[in-house]
């Protein structure tokens, strides 16, 4: 399953033409212990840089956006009661939302992993 | 200079350590033609008593409502405060602390304040409760932005029985961060109709009971009809010591309430400060404005209190917090919260008890004089009386007389001639069958 | 002669170690644990003695209470001990130095809180007839010349609760008065470094917030302003002395662009108490600015407020200032306008922003104090406060950080955690430490554009020998921060009433109000 990257520190694995959605390691880990998520309703549609979600930690508010344009077609309501697995497993259990893909080519502006972690070691 | 303790000595060394030759090198950065050389029209400093002679005779040219016979409420009101409670808010560890933003070092203020939340939400009949607002009009005008966010609607329902001011800051409010406000004309009858202005795009009702004239609303329809068309209801009261005899508006299905705390506590001291109470349901919580309190425990385990929730607020969320609140009313929610203490709840139902029934011996009085109208079937310490003649006319007569007798509803209201003959009266626990007595026999007479 | 000879030593015995088993009650001596109210007291104890109400009838429609009142109540004794010991676990200006950055914790006079309490101003009501209060009106519209004698503006509105308050109020005069030029600017810019308060104010009023970078001395480009500047921008919201403690050196040019851009310049005034009697505000091109009393003038923080705000405005907005305000006749008369009506003819206020007239007690206190001061003594207070600023900063910078280098400060001197690099200590570590020098920490991790900012403000209440002690501590903890005591820094503070708090817990599962525990059989059966 082809993940990209965004400088917005969110990872999108893409799986068909449904795109998972969450922050990365590095966000959840710059944010501190995660208390709080906000995540939007099943079928909502967002374009490309909508702010989606929000993730809060004690001192930091922060938005999700949609790294790339669709409909919202399944969120991951254990965040709500367990905010703390953004922290634990942010590239996995951690995740936010599901979109399906308004446009598949909009995937091809987003970063590899690789390259997405050139970024982060130069911030 | 009394308050400053560095000496010439002091400033001398410190300019040395400092590495500067005089005071004013530290200033270089205010460009030079932008100076002054201190503030020619003021005068020098004054020692203490001569401070206390000045602001003694301001003081003097006032008639301080305890002097008098005194039945002004509208709003603010007369209460008798316990001097154990103005002795606590003076002790150096309320009074001349910050914010409790290191929590280690302040959970005496912090205790309070959960203390404080826990009471207002119980009084109110809601779940949670704020560390408090500048006071209750500006809660108001908080409310209705709150709900606007709930609702992602701008439209405000607001009744004729709201406070006037109130109705202004809402009014000035809302319509500067962009919403509108749907105004009923003043209702001094209690008889508005406020069920019909509610529609699909109203985002709050805001109700007050008991109203600026003294009428309790029964607000369960209201609820019903607002939530019917997914508007919430956003209740107002001016008096608290009323919750301790009516029922509190959290049980009529009230989404968010907001009110006056000054009786409890706190003097009238022409109009600030105060306290704003505001409470609301646990699932709002998130858009509610102002701090929160809340419990924890510390690295020992032990129970503690600290600031939580606070991305909410300006300091962390700037442009995108749910209010720009930052200092609110913490020595006033302070004071309210001893006095509540001391009454407890059967002390405030005593009390309460005790002003409806003041109030009901002045209205039975104001009644038996020839040309005076009592227009309230129902009311708590307050009520609303229509004089034969101009009301604010009345009012200076009595002052005349020594009598401070109520609040002419044109003061408030004064694009509204119609209510000229309008007087809003209160009495409180402070007032003896002597001065009810004696207002009623000067109102006769000036009336003669 | 007969002796009692069963006398106690009157010296102590050889120091035994600490017990290792805590007290019976929990307390350590002086340091006693409280429980809340709802744990101790009781719905039908009071400790206020009232008045039977006799047998009158109840006119409430149906409207009483159907259930009893759910408060515990105290007695008078209980009452006093309750927060009596609860005020031992707060730090305050009165026990110690207390140097927020930017909140300014100065001494408070004691004289103030007599005149608040003066019958004539404490007990007087807002609506009463106003023949009855014309001293109460004279202390406002006193207070009030006072302010735009310091400041130098026009007109001043006295009626904001607080700085945000006012804040709001004097961007809501901005707002009028470019709808009133028939004019819709939507932006309004705003430093990196400012308080929270103004991008939350200009949003509320619907404006959008743009920033502006801060260059690498700490203070505003006025080049910067000017790339940003449109018909679009209705104003820029700037505080000078700015958080950094530095005075905005450009100000005058900033100014000038604003204005020429069709713009207004509203001040955050929460730093003027570095700069009375020094200039003038209204002299450096300011339109609106708020006081907070609280700070500059001394009026008591009381754990979190009642602030006051006042604004005092230029002559471009003073038309459009809310009501209440005071009046000046030709002949010094002083008329109190309630209402907009009344106003017409010479001025058009945006509206209403409070019930009533403002803070009056704490008009009373800050106008106590600026007559005790008079001009000479504001100064002074101006120049003890920067000079103890610098003298911290001369003292210290040795051994820590400051951003900018070693220029002159204001009020207040801005750290940051450059010196604790590799020690394993943050900033936050630091002040905690702090708590057990028996000092409160400073402002932490602001402002925003420093990296773990630690901000000073001593203020002209502390003496030089004060300030030694507090620079011998804090030069004591960065020597046991680079001597790899990271682990006692991680611990602290260990002589506070509680160690560091669970935000985390407090925050993912709020509890807000008191309940009342699970009776234990339930929890037990779960």
């Amino acid at each position: 399953m082809p993940v990209y990257f965004t400088t917005d520190h969110e990872w999108i694995a893409v799986d068909g033409d449904i795109a998972m959605i969450g922050i990365t390691n590095y966000a959840q880990s710059a944010l501190g212990d995660v208390v709080y998520v906000e995540l939007p309703a099943v079928g909502k549609t967002f374009a490309k840089g909508d702010e989606a979600a929000v993730v809060e930690s004690v001192k930091a508010a922060s938005e999700v956006y949609a790294a790339v344009s669709g409909t919202v077609t399944e969120v991951n309501d254990a965040l709500v009661d367990e905010p703390a697995k953004v922290n634990a497993a942010p590239e996995t259990d951690g995740w936010f939302l599901k979109l399906k893909l308004a446009d598949p080519a909009e995937l091809d502006g987003l970063m590899s992993r690789s390259a997405y972690d050139d970024y982060c070691e130069s911030l | 200079m009394r308050y400053h303790p560095l000496t010439a000595d002091d400033r001398a060394a410190m300019l040395a350590a400092i590495g500067t030759g005089s005071v004013d090198d530290l200033f270089a950065a205010i460009p030079a033609d932008k100076r002054v050389d201190g503030l020619l029209n003021l005068p020098r400093g004054a020692t203490e008593l001569s401070v206390e002679r000045t602001l003694g005779r301001m003081a003097a040219k006032n008639v301080p409502a305890g002097s008098v016979p005194f039945f002004v409420g509208a709003g603010a009101y007369k209460h008798h405060v316990p001097a154990t409670v103005d002795h606590l808010i003076q002790r150096s560890e309320f009074l001349t602390a910050y914010t409790p933003y290191q929590p280690e070092v302040s959970q005496g203020t912090l205790q309070v304040l959960f203390e404080f939340q826990t009471q207002v939400a119980r009084l109110t009949g809601m779940e949670v409760a704020n560390a408090s607002m500048y006071d209750g009009s500006t809660g108001t005008a908080e409310a209705v932005l709150m709900a606007h966010r709930l609702t992602r609607r701008s439209k405000a329902v607001v009744s004729g029985g709201l406070h006037p001011h109130y109705r202004g800051v809402v009014r000035t409010v809302t319509t500067m961060s962009g919403g509108t406000v749907s105004d009923l004309p003043p209702d001094p009858e209690g008889t508005e109709d406020i069920l019909a202005a509610i529609d699909d795009t109203t985002s709050c009702v805001v109700v007050q009971s008991p109203s600026f004239y003294g009428h309790l609303v029964d607000l369960r329809p209201i609820a019903e009809k607002a939530h019917a068309h997914g508007a919430l209801l956003v209740a107002v009261f001016t008096e608290v010591v009323a919750l301790g005899l009516i029922e509190p508006p959290g049980a009529q299905g009230a989404d968010i309430v907001v009110g006056e705390g000054q009786s409890l506590g706190n003097a009238l001291s022409f109009g600030g400060p105060y306290v704003g109470l505001f409470a609301t349901r646990e699932k709002f919580v998130r858009q509610m404005p102002g701090r929160l309190c809340g419990e924890t425990v510390d690295a020992d385990g032990q129970r503690g209190f600290v600031l939580t929730l606070s991305t909410r607020e300006q300091h962390i969320r700037r442009d995108k917090a749910t209010s720009n609140i930052c200092t609110n009313a913490g020595l006033c929610a302070t004071a309210f919260s001893i006095h509540m203490s001391m009454l407890g709840g059967a002390g405030l139902e005593k009390l309460a008890r005790l002003n409806h029934a003041n109030a009901v011996k002045l209205a039975g009085l104001l009644t038996a004089i020839p040309g005076v109208e009592v227009l309230n079937d129902s009311f708590f310490n307050e009520f609303t009386i229509r004089v034969p003649g101009d009301a604010a006319a009345i009012v200076e007569q009595l002052a005349g007389r020594g009598i401070l007798a109520g609040v002419p509803a044109t003061r408030l209201e004064p694009r509204h001639p119609e209510l000229s003959d309008l007087l809003v009266v209160a009495s409180t626990e402070v007032n003896t069958d002597e001065d009810r007595a004696a207002f009623a026999a000067a109102l006769a007479e000036v009336l003669g | 002669m007969t002796m009692n000879t069963q006398g106690r030593p009157t010296a102590p015995t050889a120091s035994a170690p600490l017990p290792a088993s805590p007290t019976f009650t929990g307390n350590r001596g002086l340091d006693i644990a409280e429980p809340l109210i709802f744990e101790v007291g009781r719905r039908e104890v009071s400790g206020v003695d009232i008045e039977d109400a006799g047998e009158t009838p109840f006119r409430l429609g149906g409207h009483a209470r159907k259930t009893p009142l759910d408060l515990p109540g105290l007695t008078e004794p209980e009452t006093m001990r309750h927060y009596v010991r609860l005020s031992t676990q707060n730090y305050a200006i009165d026990l110690g130095l207390y140097p927020l950055g930017s909140c300014t914790m100065k001494h408070n006079p004691r004289l103030n809180e007599k005149m608040a309490r003066l019958p004539g101003f404490a007990d007087v009501h807002p609506l009463q007839p106003l023949g009855t209060v014309s001293g109460a009106i004279e202390l406002v519209a006193e207070c009030g010349r006072w302010l735009l004698e310091m400041t130098g503006m026009a007109s001043v509105a006295m009626s904001p609760k607080a700085g945000a308050h006012g804040e709001m109020c004097g961007m809501a005069a901005i707002k009028a008065a470019i709808k009133a030029r028939g004019e819709d600017r939507t932006i309004v810019l705003v430093p990196e470094s400012a308080h929270g308060t103004n991008p939350a104010t200009a949003a509320q009023l619907g404006f959008k917030v743009v920033s502006i970078p801060a260059r690498a001395d700490g203070t505003v480009d006025p080049e910067a302003v000017k790339a940003k500047l449109s018909p679009q921008v209705a104003a820029i919201m700037l505080t000078n002395p700015n958080t950094c403690g530095l005075f905005e050196r450009d100000i005058v040019a900033i100014a000038e662009a604003v204005h020429a851009a069709g713009a207004y310049f509203y001040a955050d005034g929460a730093n003027f108490n570095a700069i009375v009697g020094k200039t003038r505000p209204g002299d450096l091109g300011v339109d609106a600015m708020h006081i907070n009393l609280h700070k500059t003038f001394s009026t008591p923080h009381g754990g979190g407020g009642p602030g006051a705000g006042p604004v005092v405005l230029s002559d471009k907005l003073a038309p459009f200032a809310p009501v209440p305000f005071v009046r000046f006749a030709d002949d010094g008369s002083a008329e109190f306008v309630e209402t907009r009506k009344q106003a017409a003819g010479s001025a058009t206020p945006f509206g209403r922003i409070t019930a009533f007239h403002g803070q009056m007690g704490m008009f009373v206190r800050a106008l106590s104090y600026m007559l005790a001061h008079g001009a000479d003594g504001l100064r002074q207070a101006s120049e003890d406060a920067v000079l103890n600023a610098n003298y911290v900063k001369a003292q210290l910078m040795d051994v820590m950080t400051l951003p900018f280098g070693d220029v002159p400060v204001m009020h207040e001197v801005l750290f940051d955690d450059r010196f604790l690099e590799g020690t394993g200590v943050t900033t936050l570590d630091f002040a905690k430490a702090m708590i057990d020098e028996g000092f409160h920490p400073m402002t932490m991790y602001f402002p925003l554009v420093v990296h773990g900012a630690l901000l000073i403000e001593p203020t002209e209440s502390e003496s030089k020998a004060g300030l030694d002690q507090f620079v011998g501590a804090l030069r004591h903890l960065v020597e046991r921060a680079k001597a790899g005591e990271v682990e006692a820094f991680k611990a602290a503070p260990v002589f506070a009433p509680r160690r560091r708090l669970d935000e985390t817990a407090a925050a993912r599962n709020p509890r807000l109000a008191w309940r009342a525990p699970e009776p234990e059989g339930r929890v037990a059966a779960e």
